[in-house]
């Protein structure tokens, strides 16, 4: 592969990106650069990271999932609530709860999508409100707070194994299964189809409903696991956890090069796109600018990102017609005169 | 044998069932069992000046509802409106805190607005890019300027005569808000279905590329609507801001979100080309209606989102249900 080729792709431009904004921010204040540190950002962008690789899949065929947030915020305090009233349960249900619950809730989105066709973003809108409405049902209102959760549920993520804490390795593990499961599997690949051409992949015998309904469930699913490990995290769980958080997710997908339009997309990308915001995030107290920036910040990026990325789309595949040579001229021909 | 041959297979025969499965006739329905079960629930449901007073509570979406509406029919979408009117509210205050007179804050809010929406519509247009994603990130950037200007503070200091845009009445205790969501509806629904413009309007959301090929400058037409949809969140800024009288950086947040449903609850598809004014008008009683009564039996906001919600996908679930049974 060539240089020119090498600086076209979008992971190595975001790469760059990325070790620019580093040294940026290291020149400013060298502390951020310290292992210790950087780990920490890790750390705080892997729900994030776990959240893009599911919003990928779904956005992947041509579909998006708002409801991740509102889905993550309701298995939080399901779990939450379990956890204050049954403190004496193993941290295994909890971490095959949540996962399961956040999976029903995307499989509610998957059927309302695949059979009853609606478009995907009507239906995680309303879902997005609906789940957001059913945690202050089940909770009454009330938080949970730090003391309320048992040692278990809080203690779980931030175990460390080889000096790596336990949430880090569950975005590891999530995120390669991701991305094995879309590169090498065959239903992972032709979501790729279903996105990049719908038709298309019915004529081969694809099954769109069946793909559309297993990527909700996937990012419902992931969105239920994150909703655990984000309340484990914060110690807190109340009706407005991670609210307006789905337009980030996305966001770090956009940022990685992932179209909208379907069919385009890549796990390291969005984890770059993830780890670009989180970096940001993290990065904005350490310079000591005001944290009020960082909404302004991110949105200016996203912008630069799809501008760059509908650079580099524009000219492939779309261009059906190709300037030629004029053509030339026939020479004329004198018809003749017809008798009237 | 006088019968023809072929019959025109996209026209059928008007059925009974066509009446009953428009639209605009299922929210009228679906607006009378609210309104029914609201006055059985509530004594004060049916008052005339709690009605009228119940409008303040959705008059500033339902204008934007008016202009998102044109947006969807032409495959677009807005997700920014709600971050413009902070942004809006923002410039509106700074010039408040510089002593600007009351025409003066009115216009800045409308030029803010304005500005946005063409900000959008020129990075849409410009660079070909899903309207979905170019507002996803101005609703950042909007907002986040309006965190950056404001951080945790709010801005109160607003001249007393302000407050008419958004608390005055005018004849039969009617808010100004509301005779103004009137009057911009019936402009919309004329443009929109008694125009060349609606028309051609109708035509992109059909098929954008056949549009083009057939004159319309459809691009010019995106930013153009884009524009209008930025003037409407600055007006909408405008009365919110004179309404309650402070501006904070989170003002009217989520309300895309809102607006957007208050849309395709009216029958405007998310996929262009279809959807009527009037549907949407009644599906701005049809919300406003449900809301108001809710609170009325003092149920929290949070809660009415879960009513709302479902009754999003159901009313668009219901009726594909039906037709495809009826089908069999």
């Amino acid at each position: 592969m060539d240089l020119t080729a090498l600086a076209r792709r979008r992971e190595v431009v975001l790469l760059v990106l990325i070790a620019l904004l580093l040294a940026a921010v290291g020149a400013r204040a060298p502390v951020f650069l310290t292992p210790a540190s950087l780990g920490d950002v890790l750390t705080d962008t892997a729900i994030l990271l776990m959240l893009a690789c599911g919003q990928m899949a779904v956005i992947l065929t041509r579909g998006i999932d708002l409801s991740v947030a509102s889905n993550m915020a309701f298995t939080g305090m399901c779990t939450a609530l379990l956890s204050k009233y049954h403190p004496e349960l193993p941290i295994a249900v909890t971490l095959a709860l949540a996962p399961l619950i956040g999976f029903c809730l995307g499989a509610v989105n998957g059927a309302l999508i695949a059979w009853v066709k609606i478009p995907p973003i009507v239906v995680t809108l309303g879902t997005l409100s609906a789940y957001r409405g059913m945690i202050f049902i089940l909770s009454g209102g009330a938080s949970v707070v730090t003391h309320e959760f048992s040692r278990p549920y809080l203690d779980f993520p931030r175990q460390s194994l080889f000096g790596v804490s336990a949430l880090l390795w569950i975005a590891l593990v999530v995120c390669a299964g991701m991305a094995v499961f879309l590169n090498f599997s065959r239903t992972g690949r032709s979501l790729y189809a279903v996105g990049g051409n719908p038709l298309a992949a019915r004529y081969v015998g694809i099954g769109i409903e069946r793909c559309q309904f297993l990527v909700y469930c996937l990012s419902g699913a992931i969105a239920g696991l994150c909703g655990y490990l984000w309340v484990s995290r914060y110690a807190i769980a109340f009706t407005e956890v991670a609210f307006g958080y789905e337009l980030t997710v996305i966001a770090a997908c956009v940022i990685g090069g992932v179209s909208v339009a379907g069919g385009i997309g890549s796990v390291s990308g969005c984890l770059l796109g993830g780890l670009f915001l989180g970096i940001i995030g993290n990065a904005l107290p350490v310079i000591q600018v005001s944290p009020f920036w960082q909404m302004a910040i991110s949105g200016f990026v996203i912008l630069c990102a799809v501008i760059v990325n509908s650079r580099s789309e524009a000219r492939k595949g779309k261009l059906i017609l190709r300037e030629t040579e004029p053509p030339v001229p026939a020479p004329l021909q004198v018809r003749p005169e017809t008798p009237s | 044998m006088t019968s023809l041959r072929y019959e025109v297979a996209d026209r059928r025969k008007a059925a009974a069932a066509d009446f009953w499965l428009r639209w605009e006739v299922l929210l009228l329905v679906l607006l009378g069992i609210v309104m029914l079960v609201n006055s059985r629930l509530s004594p004060w449901f049916l008052d005339y000046y709690n009605l009228l007073d119940s409008t303040f509570n959705f008059s500033e979406k339902a204008i934007m509802a008016l202009s998102m509406t044109l947006i969807i029919v032409t495959r677009d979408i807005d997700l920014s409106v709600a971050s413009i009117i902070a942004l809006a509210s923002v410039f509106m205050g700074l010039a408040a805190q510089a002593g600007a007179g009351v025409p003066l804050l009115v216009l800045i809010g409308l030029a803010t607005g304005l500005l946005a929406g063409f900000a959008n519509g020129a990075i849409i247009t410009r660079f070909q890019i899903p309207a979905i994603v170019v507002t996803i990130g101005t609703m950042s950037l909007f907002r986040g300027i309006a965190y950056v200007v404001l951080g945790d503070t709010a801005i109160t200091s607003y001249p007393a005569g302000f407050s008419w845009f958004g608390q005055s009445y005018l004849v039969w205790s009617i808010p100004f808000e509301f005779v103004l969501f009137l009057v911009l509806a019936a402009v919309f629904g004329f443009v929109l279905h008694f125009t060349t413009t609606g028309r051609r309007i109708y035509a992109i959301g059909n098929n954008p590329v056949a549009a083009r090929f057939s004159g319309i400058p459809v691009d010019r037409y995106r930013l153009v609507l884009f524009t209008l949809n930025g003037l409407m969140a600055g007006l909408a800024a405008v009365l919110l801001t004179s309404r309650i009288g402070s501006t904070r950086p989170n003002i009217a947040a989520g309300w895309e979100l809102e607006v957007i449903t208050m849309v395709v609850l009216g029958g405007v598809s998310i996929m262009g080309g279809s959807g009527t004014i009037s549907g949407v008008f009644i599906a701005v009683f049809v919300l406003g209606m449900m809301t108001f009564g809710l609170s009325l039996m003092n149920v929290p906001g949070i809660v009415m989102s879960v009513f709302v919600g479902v009754l999003l996908i159901a009313s668009i679930a219901v009726p594909i249900l039906i037709r495809r049974m009826l089908r069999r």
